[in-house]
């Protein structure tokens, strides 16, 4: 067993665990954080897109051990005070789901897109920068103009990205 | 995925001397081809050594006619880095094009050369760019460095540390994605230098990433997309494999040429 620590949604934790245990297996089966979804498992689709230190990695690639000493933001540590961040609101508001299996991902790497290019974007730029992210329901349409929708959002809620 | 042994060392000499010690280990830079191929049982060390809170394999500098990144350097960082923007642009846009954005927030440099995967990116931006890959014992010109797939000149326990890379007068990283899952079906890097120009070749070539010396030869003379009418690739030497055939990816090599050429010269 290999002890680690870091900061979960803003809550330390510390926990020992068998090092082969992936950063997604540690949030779902030790912290009980079950939004971050398990997908492909082999880094292609993105539903377990978590923020590591701020930027968007897949958790199914990474081993908690090397998330030691880190800050992780998952899907339910972007809401605040019981209001949806403005990037899930968008996601509400444009329907940018259809099962929603992929929607984690698919908000967690939306907002490192804000984060990284700003808060007005085009299509164009959205769907590159989604290309590590897969909706088997083929639902992109909605997606991407909640995305945009969402960066907007963000730029008249500036607390919501001190979330970080 | 197989149990192991996890060690993290903060120094590259603690990392040599577990893995001096340590039986049967792997090295994890970024994880992002080792960590998939341990889930699948194709790999499975007894010893992990994490390189990742090793201050000293990061970092980007540039000196003079060179560019040298830390091995841990993860290739957002390189593709966002300033230095290399301003030294070697064509460096800075190959290593946007790998992946996605979350893998490019992983995968490392060091890692990405240190496997040779015949489609990756780097291996051809060091042949390309006449780099130099310094380990923790000793400097090895890339061209002795790449010796066939997922084959190169590491003894056991050796760690990269840093790749130099020369600037160029010119250069462009031209790459032809397999739609699918987006590595190189064939990915060719052209530099020019005061000693000549340098074609690399990835995704292509049955024993990995190679240099063209005819096409070498074709833009050392004129440094111009029509200099390459009629150089080919020998088909014999190309991988064939589901994605493409032999004929198809030597074909792509000369039109990826060309673009690469184009693309150098209108950067001017």
């Amino acid at each position: 067993m290999t002890t680690v620590s870091l900061t979960v949604n803003g809550q330390s934790v510390t926990a020992d665990v068998d090092p082969r245990t992936l950063l997604v297996q540690f949030l779902r089966d030790n912290l009980r954080l079950t939004g971050t979804h398990v997908g492909c498992d082999t880094s292609q689709c993105g539903a377990c897109v978590v923020h590591l230190n701020g930027q968007a990695v897949k958790s199914c690639t990474t081993l908690a051990v090397q998330a030691n000493a880190s800050v992780i933001t998952t899907i339910e540590g972007i809401s605040q005070g019981g209001e949806l961040h403005p990037m899930q609101a968008a996601f509400r508001e444009h329907h940018g789901l259809q099962c929603g299996y992929c929607t984690p991902g698919m908000i967690m790497s939306a907002i490192d897109i804000v984060n990284r290019k700003g808060n007005t974007l085009d299509e164009q730029t959205i769907r590159a920068e989604l290309e590590g992210n897969l909706c088997r329901c083929t639902g992109y349409h909605n997606i991407v103009k909640a995305v945009a929708a969402g960066a907007q959002g963000m730029a008249q809620t500036p607390l919501q990205q001190a979330a970080e | 995925m197989y149990a192991f042994e996890y060690h993290r060392p903060t120094s590259v000499k603690e990392a040599a001397g577990l893995a001096g010690k340590a039986e049967d280990i792997k090295f994890l830079a970024g994880g992002h081809t080792l960590l998939p191929t341990m889930k699948l049982r194709l790999a499975g060390p007894a010893n992990l050594i994490d390189l990742g809170q090793i201050a000293e394999l990061r970092g980007i500098e540039r000196s003079g006619d060179t560019v040298t990144i830390g091995a841990m350097m993860k290739h957002a960082e390189v593709a966002n880095s300033a230095e290399v923007k301003e030294a070697i642009p064509a460096l800075a846009e190959m290593a946007e094009l790998i992946g996605d954005p979350h893998v490019r927030n992983r995968g490392t440099i060091g890692g990405s050369i240190a496997n040779n995967d015949p489609s990756a990116d780097y291996p051809a931006a060091c042949l390309a760019l006449n780099a130099t890959i310094i380990t923790n014992q000793r400097k090895i010109a890339a061209d002795d460095f790449f010796q066939g797939i997922f084959t190169t000149a590491l003894e056991e326990g050796e760690i990269i540390t840093q790749v130099s890379f020369k600037v160029p007068s010119q250069a462009a990283y031209t790459k032809f994605r397999n739609p699918a899952s987006r590595y190189a079906l064939v990915g060719v890097f052209v530099a020019k230098h005061a000693s000549g120009v340098r074609v690399a070749v990835t995704g292509a070539g049955s024993s990995g990433v190679f240099r063209v010396t005819d096409m070498e030869r074709a833009l050392s003379g004129n440094f111009a997309a029509e200099a390459l009418e009629g150089v080919t690739v020998a088909e014999s030497e190309m991988n064939s494999d589901i994605h493409a055939d032999a004929a198809y990816r030597a074909h792509l090599v000369g039109v990826m040429a060309r673009r690469a050429v184009q693309a150098a010269v209108a950067r001017g």
